[in-house]
């Protein structure tokens, strides 16, 4: 915890920030300059979550006080085991999802717009996420929220077409309120506890009447569950995230919902260990899986498909964490990786299918397994990886998790298992239902040709608004970054099968971490350390 | 924090709270953004409510005063922040309300794509005597709603493949 290490952990949030503003004073000149300051900066941040990965696996959590002031008065920016995993998640994905942005703009003839809006934005949605997963206090948490959340609003409805406003105008009021929700819940946990420092919190809200310190959790976690599409809460996702680019969508899929999943972790391990709510989150992770996936399967268009696995798979994470044991939560944090990756990858592939075929509609689409055989493996992988079939990631985060319901024993959690077994089964069918169409069957449709037919007059648009409010260019020629870019997420989730060993050890050593609550008080304050000796020892 | 807070507070907190929440149940998107701004508002009374008693401005002097007499500047600060951001949150909302006026004549928030071709399917499926003129409009309303998802309905008056079913 010297002075030097700590001086890394800002970097995550500044470094996109900074390169926001720089791209934003150049404008809309100079595209080499701006390619070379965005992956770099992405590359950058990449590095120095590494780097705190390591700090913070060996040295324990890296703290930051922003402008010397200490906590629990000064804003403390913490990397811990399960932060610095995310922050490396997150920028190797939104690099490639950049990387990726660059080849569809390029192929859709939208160079202005994208430099202009869509690139800045994106930087401020990775400090906004980088934010979110470093905050060491609910107010810096809560401002991280509305900086991913004011750019993920200008991200969806990009452009302002019809469509986009719909669906845009759903995502902004539920985000709004989930917002406000959130806000209302900071007001009163400040009020009752007096401090909103994570580590203070922690042994403050230990000394509180158990009533009050429901209210406090259950406020909070219907903000973070509206953000993580948690089921009751869930309605809006599949509706609004299909219609955005799909860069947009993959990264929306693959991180806004798990920041909201890493705010649950956070809150139920360090403020709320042990509580009567894990029975609620138990069963409300399970309706997630079940009516989430029930939705996937009745869906015939691809990007819509995917939106309702993720709303399903989500329940996954939830179940790890209302189990609280150390190994449901080693699972938690496999599967918040394992999905970030396979979840952006699908609706990355979605994107290429939607550029090869012109649209993602299985009624509408058919027989690319022939004409677009490099696009049917990079779906086929994570489909697999996402189904949770044996050698992939997605089987080995669901067996940590099914291995912790046994362990957790009780009736609830044996349902829950069942119910984590059979959304696996209907994971795979949604998934399959979707391949055999795009990829097998015959094509009801002929593929467009250079001056083919496009389908019925006027549809041009409709399919066109999926980007941009224009007409896709098809092309049997992909741009060599989005293959290269939808490769490298392929890899990188197949990676995690490979490198499943080490992945896991991590995962359970955060888990550990999490349980345990000391070395993260410990590193944000050696002071605080006494009143959360006494956690779990009941209410005064 | 001494739970002293003023019951005025509290009711102001609450009348802004309920009439927020009641206007963001209506379906013109101006007046979801009145409901915003005015439960935001609410919420940040609430921080001040939480804040504890009023006190002396918290300025460090060196003259020795009392600490303990001023009011507390951390959820001062706080709303600070709290009002910006609703501002911004504000500020796109409108933008949204008046670019959907340009695209549609009016700012109502529409049904989801799901929610109107489940619609449509229902009223398709009804019996005969509501005519042919009920189906077709059901028609063209499932291939608005089919058409915004990305979905084609591939012949003209043919039912497509998928809407028949269940």
């Amino acid at each position: 915890m010297s002075w030097s290490t700590s001086l890394l952990v800002p970097l995550p949030v500044v470094l996109p920030l900074l390169a926001a503003g720089i791209k934003l004073t150049i404008g809309p000149r100079l595209p080499y300059v701006h390619r070379v300051i965005s992956v770099g900066t992405l590359a950058l941040v990449l590095g120095v979550g590494i780097a705190l990965l390591v700090l913070a696996d060996q040295d324990g959590p890296q703290v930051a006080a922003i402008g010397g002031w200490q906590p629990p008065l000064g804003i403390a920016l913490v990397a811990d085991r399960l932060s610095a995993l995310m922050i490396v998640v997150s920028s190797a994905v939104t690099l490639c999802v950049l990387v990726y942005s660059y080849g569809q703009g390029a192929a859709d003839g939208e160079e202005s717009l994208p430099l202009a809006v869509f690139h800045p934005t994106f930087l401020v949605l990775c400090a906004g996420v980088s934010n979110a997963f470093l905050a060491g206090d609910l107010f810096n948490l809560y401002v991280g929220f509305e900086i991913l959340l004011v750019s993920s609003y200008v991200l969806l409805t990009l452009g302002g077409t019809s469509s986009r406003i719909r669906s845009g105008t759903t995502y902004v009021v539920v985000s709004i309120l989930s917002s406000l929700l959130f806000l209302g819940a900071i007001g009163l946990v400040y009020g009752a506890a007096g401090s909103l420092n994570l580590a203070d919190l922690a042994g403050r809200i230990d000394r509180l009447d158990g009533g009050i310190a429901l209210v406090l959790e259950v406020a909070l976690l219907s903000a973070f569950a509206i953000k993580a599409a948690v089921f009751p809460l869930s309605a809006w996702l599949p509706d609004s995230y299909p219609t955005a680019p799909a860069p947009v969508t993959a990264v929306f899929a693959g991180l806004l919902t798990k920041v909201g999943v890493y705010a649950m972790i956070r809150t139920e391990t360090l403020l709320f260990p042990d509580t009567s709510v894990e029975d609620v989150l138990l069963v409300l992770s399970l309706l997630t899986m079940v009516v989430g996936i029930l939705g996937a399967v009745a869906q015939t268009d691809v990007k819509r498909m995917l939106s309702f696995t993720l709303v399903s798979h989500i329940g996954y994470m939830v179940f790890g964490v209302a189990l609280g044991n150390r190994l449901g939560l080693a699972g938690a944090v496999f599967y918040v990786v394992h999905h970030i990756t396979v979840q952006t990858t699908l609706f990355l592939t979605a994107g290429m299918i939607e550029r090869r075929a012109g649209s993602t509609s299985s009624e509408r689409v058919g027989g690319l397994a022939r004409t677009a055989p490099l696009v049917a493996v990079l779906f086929f992988l994570p489909a697999m990886n996402l189904a949770g079939i044996p050698p992939f990631s997605g089987f080995l985060g669901k067996v940590a998790l099914i291995q912790a319901g046994v362990v957790d024993g009780t009736a609830l959690a044996w349902v829950l298992v069942a119910g984590s077994v059979v959304t696996s089964l209907l994971t795979l069918y949604a998934v399959g239902k979707v391949w055999s169409r795009v990829f097998w069957r015959a094509p009801r449709v002929a593929l467009p040709t250079a001056d083919g037919p496009r389908g019925r007059e006027g549809q041009d648009e409709v399919v066109g608004a999926t980007i941009g409010g224009r007409t896709i260019t098809t092309s049997t020629a992909m741009p060599v970054t989005m293959t290269g870019a939808t490769v490298a997420m392929v890899v990188l989730g197949l990676a995690y099968t490979a490198a499943a060993g080490p992945l896991m050890r991590y995962s359970d050593r955060a888990a550990g971490e999490l349980r345990d609550r000391q070395a993260y008080v410990q590193a944000v304050d050696p002071e605080m350390v006494r009143p959360v000796e006494r956690a779990g020892a009941g209410n005064p | 924090m001494s739970s002293s807070a003023s019951v005025v507070l509290a009711v102001v907190v609450g009348v802004l709270c309920a009439s927020g929440v009641v206007l963001l149940l209506e379906r013109s998107l101006t007046r979801v953004m009145i409901g915003a701004a005015l439960l935001g508002n609410g919420l940040n009374v609430l921080i001040i409510a939480m804040a504890g008693k009023s006190g002396r401005a918290p300025l460090l002097g060196g003259d020795g005063r009392d600490e303990r007499a001023m009011s507390d500047p951390l959820p001062q600060v706080m709303i600070l922040t709290a009002i910006v951001i609703t501002f911004a949150l504000t500020a796109f909302l409108l933008a949204m309300a008046y670019r959907s006026w340009q695209l549609h004549g009016h700012d109502e928030v529409q049904d989801d794509v799901d929610d109107r071709l489940v619609a449509a399917r229902r009223a398709s499926a009804e019996p005969q005597d509501t005519g042919a003129d009920a189906e077709a409009e059901a028609e063209a309303e499932a291939a608005a709603a089919a058409g915004e998802s990305g979905e084609l309905r591939l012949v003209d008056g043919e039912p497509g493949p998928e809407r028949g079913r269940s």
